[in-house]
């Protein structure tokens, strides 16, 4: 039920717009005012708070406190990690998924679905259950010296949860579009799984594939509920940069937390810069693959 | 597809793969929260799921949720229209804002809602002279609600009106139809299964959502206290089982309002089509 969020813009030649004019400008004055009053607005005033100090106070605010710089280093670790190993699991299950029949298919896809509907708290405190030390493997852990629970693990372990269906949700409806008669014949011509990975199936599927890691990227950074919970919020160990932004609010270190805060709309903005150009470029190929086929 | 069941490579590989990952990253999980829950007497777990307390979380968790995924229909309608039908300056740009609340860090949305909205912020300095307060209440919480979920509204309504091209609505008007019939009779049914999906992702991530909800509600026990927010709370007494049990309950509920809607949503296609 989650749609593919890639969105390929038609040209704009279906606009109707037959109503009159004062009830477009009414509609359209209160699309601004919303999009206005709820998104952007907002987001400047993020920086507005941030800067409230001026230049020097901001950048102290990020440099000079070491667990803010640790947590900056913690959740670009974190995030990266995650986004390699729903790669890997999304291209698998999307290869499964489209690929072949079987029985339990379906349900295989609607498995992939239930990380949507659980509460990140949750997802957090399951981990805490089979890891922590009221959990199945908690003792058995600490007896081995590993530790999962209120350490980078849990951090890595919870993030990958709740990001796991976004590259596989990309891929899938993008897989299925593309059918599978090019990779058939590249098997019938005699390619090793190998090469039809590397030169059939990666070329067709990649800004598909790096669309779904951004968005990957984005829900990982971003991701709290989870990693409030696994984390134990030792500053300047397992607080990640959306923990330190709580745990500075909470010590009344405003400019602090809307420091860190800008730094991750910062990073939000990267990412939605990162998708439109996508767009753009993918809506560009089409349009001169369309060519082509036309010319010939 | 049947065909390439035997001439494609990998699938036991990539079918093994994919099983052993989920069973490990997301059965395994529910499976041991679900264990650790039973061990509770029935008596307890009642007891520990149907308090007082409890029970106003849930309420204002579905509560709240159900009102702000509302509002976004009703809003994200207005903007997938606006942004789909008309060209006017900045369209592109108020398009691509609507992903921000994607992208952006829940934590951050709640942050910056709790600091426009308390008396010298810029909303709060002309709201709160009105009697509105926006931070550290219900209101508050739906507010962010209505943030975190705007897109998936507009994101799955939007294609679908790209998708109607206007010739329908012109065979409409040209029979004779009114504006107003025509919104109703053919607009409305081709997009209503949209607006139902977009309203439950909108609801679902609502009744999740916990990063921006714990820096605007204030959190108050029997007032703004959302369940995950509960279940933080009993962890930190360290009241595991009880935790745990809440946890059941919440994913239960979700769970169950998430097949009501899908199945109102499948009839709905059903009838549009």
């Amino acid at each position: 039920m989650h749609p593919s969020s890639m969105r390929i813009k038609k040209s704009a030649g279906a606009m109707v717009a037959n109503e009159p004019l004062w009830l477009r400008a009414l509609l359209i004055g209160a699309t601004f005012a919303i999009i206005g009053g709820l998104i952007f607005v907002p987001m400047v005033y993020v920086f507005v708070q941030a800067l409230a100090d001026g230049w020097r106070s901001y950048f102290d605010n990020l440099v000079k406190d070491k667990d803010t710089l640790h947590s900056i280093w913690l959740t670009l670790s974190v995030a990266p990690l995650a986004v390699l190993f729903n790669t890997v699991f999304g291209l698998a299950a999307a290869w499964t998924v489209t690929r072949f029949k079987f029985p339990g298919r379906t349900l295989l896809v609607t498995l992939l679905d239930v990380p949507f509907a659980i509460s990140p708290v949750v997802v957090g405190l399951m981990f805490l259950m089979l890891f922590g030390m009221q959990g199945f493997f908690g003792p058995t852990l600490r007896e081995w010296g590993i530790k999962i629970i209120f350490a980078w693990p849990a951090l890595v372990l919870a993030t990958t949860f709740v990001t796991l269906p976004f590259v596989a949700r990309e891929l899938i409806p993008l897989m299925e579009s593309l059918g599978d008669e090019e990779e058939v014949a590249a098997v019938s011509l005699g390619a090793n799984p190998w090469q039809l990975f590397w030169r059939i199936t990666l070329p067709n599927i990649k800004w598909g594939l790096v669309y779904g890691m951004i968005q990957c990227n984005a829900r990982a950074i971003g991701e709290f509920g989870a990693v409030y919970v696994v984390s134990g919020h030792i500053a300047g160990e397992t607080d990640t940069m959306p923990l330190r932004v709580e745990k500075l609010f909470q010590e009344y270190n405003n400019p602090g937390s809307f420091a860190v805060a800008s730094l991750l709309t910062l990073m939000a903005l990267v990412t939605l810069l990162g998708k439109y150009v996508l767009e753009r470029w993918i809506a560009h190929q089409m349009a001169a693959h369309q060519a082509d086929v036309v010319g010939e | 597809m049947s065909k390439s069941h035997r001439v494609l490579p990998g699938f036991a590989l990539s079918l093994g793969y994919t099983i052993t990952i989920l069973t490990a990253m997301l059965v395994l999980p529910c499976v041991a929260l679900s264990i650790k829950a039973a061990a509770l007497s029935p008596a307890q777990f009642l007891a520990a799921v149907w308090s007082e307390r409890a029970r106003s979380t849930y309420a204002l968790s579905f509560g709240a949720s159900a009102i702000a995924a509302l509002l976004n229909v009703a809003i994200g309608m207005l903007i997938a229209w606006v942004l789909v039908r008309y060209d006017f300056w900045g369209r592109r740009f108020l398009d691509a804002l609507i992903d921000l609340p994607f992208a952006l860090p829940t934590a951050v949305a709640g942050l910056v809602f709790s600091a426009l909205l308390v008396r010298n912020g810029w909303y709060g300095q002309f709201l709160i002279p009105w009697g509105i307060q926006g931070a550290y209440s219900r209101l508050g919480i739906v507010i962010v609600l209505v943030f975190v979920g705007l897109p998936f509204v507009v994101r799955t309504v939007q294609p679908v009106l790209e998708s109607l091209e206007g010739d329908t609505e012109e065979a409409a008007a040209m029979l004779g139809a009114n504006r107003w019939q025509t919104l109703g009779r053919v607009l409305m049914p081709a997009v209503r299964p949209s607006l139902m999906t977009g309203f439950a992702l909108s609801f679902a991530r609502g009744i999740g959502e916990y990063g921006s909800v714990v820096f605007i509600s204030g959190n108050m026990p029997f007032k703004t206290e959302i369940a995950p927010v509960l279940i933080v709370a009993r962890l930190e007494e360290f009241s595991y089982a009880e935790a745990n049990a809440i946890a059941v309950v919440l994913i239960l509920l979700s769970l169950t309002s998430l097949a009501v809607v899908n199945w109102l949503e499948r009839r709905s296609r059903r009838c549009a089509s």
